[in-house]
């Protein structure tokens, strides 16, 4: 059984968003921390490791489209015991929106070939918009099963697993291949280990262009649907403050009382 | 990345700040009230990840790297929100162990440095005594020949990890009564009849580290555990004391930068007088001129790293180093509490914790004092020593 990880490096979570004038976004972390791997792709990558271990999948190929510096995210999961990785980076496909994120992936997962499951996180930090699985999913024609909270059994050309629904939980059973995207109730992601971090530390990872794949439909901000037409960073709140005084507390609490009213809070 | 740090090194810095920021830090209010911290549940958590024998061979469950590797662990453990447990881990790896690993047969190797490298087993380093801490040469604990074993009688005293400790690395006397001839380092298992821990002590700081008195009523240990040949115990404890005082220099220079960047961020936020604390000249420029002399001390610490790592002798390098490092952090302690005001006096701020614990540095592995007798004794100006 062949598994890839999809995942996606991003700035760390404690990284500050600022946009300028002309709409260019900018991420800096005060403490200096580096892009990591995208958190919730650590609970794709730990689910990926998992299916190898109990359920018996021979593979577990981490997979990503991004720059070249994308490799550190794909090294630490490597470390984490991802068994090999690949980059796929272009400046043909820079400018992608997520339609086309997920045709390179989908490109990527058919060239790997024999894939039996993409797990997937459930969103990106930075991009926030959760749709890459389910395109995914649907250029390739496999069934998509998302929030998965847990995977029951994998056997028999099945996957059986449990859904993390708003107001409660669902078990559902569907063929293979399938694409998933995990919620981080799944299970508690595992440190690279020291070995683990030498291992990946050497590892040449393939990287793949617009030549190694046919991407249907084209990629690339040409090809992209979506057009960002207006960034801008929300005006900061101003607030004030007005101290009320008056000669006792019970008239300071009649003018505040009034105030609150007048402004509808009461 | 740096010209001392490559990727790899960055890759594993970020696993062990995560390992700190996940399993120790949100731990160390409740281990600091119960002056105790969980060894047996920790070390095991270290050990799987590889962090307790990181310069140990690889047929122990080591990884058998250079000393670089080790630095970039003290340094992010130096970074955790007590000194404590960084000590206590520090014992493990670099107290307690490196004797063992260098002058240990395999079987001794198998037995105790494998469980040690795993986490599974935590061990003491059993040097001081009551009447014999900074003069080592004054130890009466003895280990007297019966047969094929030792019989240990006597005591130790301020022992980091002793009311948890499976094993102790124990340096006794096995001939003679002064001196630094005929002792001898021998590892004793702490289940054997005749051991018991006398009382656990309340320290002025390093609260979540346990620290034992020890004592030894006939205890009978089998020869085969006496690391390298009888009578060499002193000059192996001496090789070990090096590693032992530089790890006590890494990670104490990286918490006194986190204390200070810490102080910084306070007295941007502080007003006073209508400004920022941060804008009065006396508190930037003492400020810099700590960092100046934690970023001086870095640059000696790294270079006892490289000396180390290239095989020569690091003695008085490290003993400069362990000297610098202690005064430092007294005073960084007492200036970064001074610029908290009341804030750094109560123990809502993590600035109080500080000032106790960074008290130690100048006492443990050896006193200030200790350092400087060395380093005479290296430049040929102790009195009484041969030009
Ligand atoms: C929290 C803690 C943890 C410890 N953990 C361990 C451990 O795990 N294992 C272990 O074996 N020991 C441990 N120790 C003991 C530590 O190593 C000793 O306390 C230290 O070596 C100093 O010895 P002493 O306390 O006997 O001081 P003393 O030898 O009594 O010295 C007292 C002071 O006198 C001065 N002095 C001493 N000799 C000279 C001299 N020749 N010239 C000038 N001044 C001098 C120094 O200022 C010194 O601080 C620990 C101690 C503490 C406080
Ligand atoms: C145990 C304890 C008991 C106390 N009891 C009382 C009490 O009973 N009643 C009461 O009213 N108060 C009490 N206090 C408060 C105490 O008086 C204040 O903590 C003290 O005046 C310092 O003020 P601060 O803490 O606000 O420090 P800050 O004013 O914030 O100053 C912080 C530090 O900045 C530096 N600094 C400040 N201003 C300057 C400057 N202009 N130039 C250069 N450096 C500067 C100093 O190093 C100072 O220590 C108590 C405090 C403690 C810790």
């Amino acid at each position: 059984m062949k598994v890839v990880v999809c995942i996606k490096q991003t700035p760390s979570t404690t990284a500050v968003l600022t946009v300028d004038t002309g709409g260019n976004v900018k991420w800096d972390d005060p403490g200096g921390k580096p892009n990591v791997l995208n958190p919730w792709d650590e609970y794709a990558v730990e689910e990926g490791i998992r299916l190898k271990e109990n359920h018996g999948a021979t593979d577990v190929i981490v997979l990503t489209a991004g720059s070249e510096e994308s490799q550190e995210a794909l090294k630490t999961s490597l470390a984490m015991g991802c068994t090999a990785a690949i980059l796929v980076s272009d400046a043909a496909f820079s400018g992608s929106d997520t339609t086309g994120t997920a045709r390179i992936l989908a490109a990527a997962i058919n060239k790997v070939g024999g894939v039996d499951i993409a797990v997937f996180g459930k969103q990106a930090i930075d991009g926030d918009t959760g749709l890459t699985p389910m395109q995914v999913a649907r250029k390739l024609g496999w069934t998509p099963l998302t929030y998965v909270s847990a995977i029951k059994e994998v056997g028999g050309g099945k996957i059986t697993v449990e859904r993390l629904l708003d107001d409660g939980k669902e078990t559902v059973t569907a063929n293979l291949p399938v694409v998933i995207s995990v919620v981080k109730e799944i299970n508690e992601p595992r440190y690279p280990s020291l070995m683990g971090i030498r291992k990946a530390s050497r590892a040449e990872i393939p990287t793949w262009g617009a030549g190694d794949l046919a991407v249907a439909g084209g990629a690339g901000a040409a090809a992209s649907k979506v057009d960002w037409s207006n960034i801008y960073a929300i005006p900061p709140r101003v607030g004030s403050v007005e101290m009320i005084t008056a000669d006792t507390v019970e008239e300071q609490a009649r003018i505040l009382a009034d105030k609150l009213f007048e402004e509808k809070v009461i | 990345m740096s010209l001392y740090f490559n990727q790899e090194h960055e890759m594993f810095r970020q696993m062990v700040r995560r390992f700190v920021e996940n399993e120790i830090n949100p731990h160390v209010e409740k281990w600091e009230e119960d002056r105790i911290f969980p060894a047996h549940e920790l070390f095991p958590k270290a050990g799987a990840l590889g962090l307790l024998g990181i310069t140990y061979p690889e047929a122990y469950g080591g990884s058998g790297l250079d000393y670089w590797y080790e630095t970039v662990m003290l340094e992010e453990l130096g970074r955790a929100n007590c000194a404590g447990i960084p000590m206590a881990i520090a014992v493990q790896t670099d107290m307690a162990t490196p004797a063992l690993a260098m002058h240990g047969t395999h079987e001794q190797k198998e037995k105790f440095l494998k469980p040690a490298i795993a986490g599974t087993a935590v061990f003491s380093i059993a040097v001081s005594e009551p009447d014999a801490g900074s003069d080592v040469a004054a130890i009466r604990t003895r280990a007297e020949v019966d047969g094929d074993d030792y019989i240990i009688n006597g005591s130790k005293m301020w022992i980091t990890n002793g009311t948890q400790a499976d094993y102790l690395t124990l340096l006794a006397r096995t001939s003679g009564d002064y001196g630094f001839k005929g002792m001898s380092l021998i590892i004793v298992p702490t289940d054997t009849p005749g051991f018991s821990v006398s009382k656990k002590l309340e320290k002025l700081g390093n609260h979540s580290s346990d620290t034992a008195i020890l004592s030894f009523d006939n205890m009978r240990i089998p020869q085969a555990n006496r690391i390298g040949p009888e009578g060499m115990g002193f000059i192996l404890q001496m090789q070990q004391f090096q590693k032992e005082r530089l790890a006590g220099v890494i990670m104490s220079t990286a918490g006194m930068e986190k204390i200070i960047r810490m102080t910084i961020d306070y007295c941007r936020q502080r007003q006073t007088f209508g400004k920022p604390l941060i804008d009065n000249q006396w508190i930037h420029f003492k400020i810099c001129e700590l960092l100046t002399e934690v970023e001086a001390l870095r640059q000696l610490a790294y270079h006892c790293v490289r000396t180390l790592v290239a095989g020569e002798d690091v003695t008085k390098e490290a003993s400069m180093a362990k000297l610098k490092a202690g005064r430092l952090a007294r005073e960084v302690a007492d200036t970064c509490l001074q610029f908290h005001g009341g804030m750094g006096y109560v123990e809502e701020y993590p600035m109080a914790r500080y000032f106790r614990d960074a008290r130690l540095l100048s006492i443990g592995a050896g006193a200030d004092e200790i350092m400087l007798g060395i380093i005479a004794k290296y430049e040929g100006i102790l009195p009484g020593q041969q030009k």
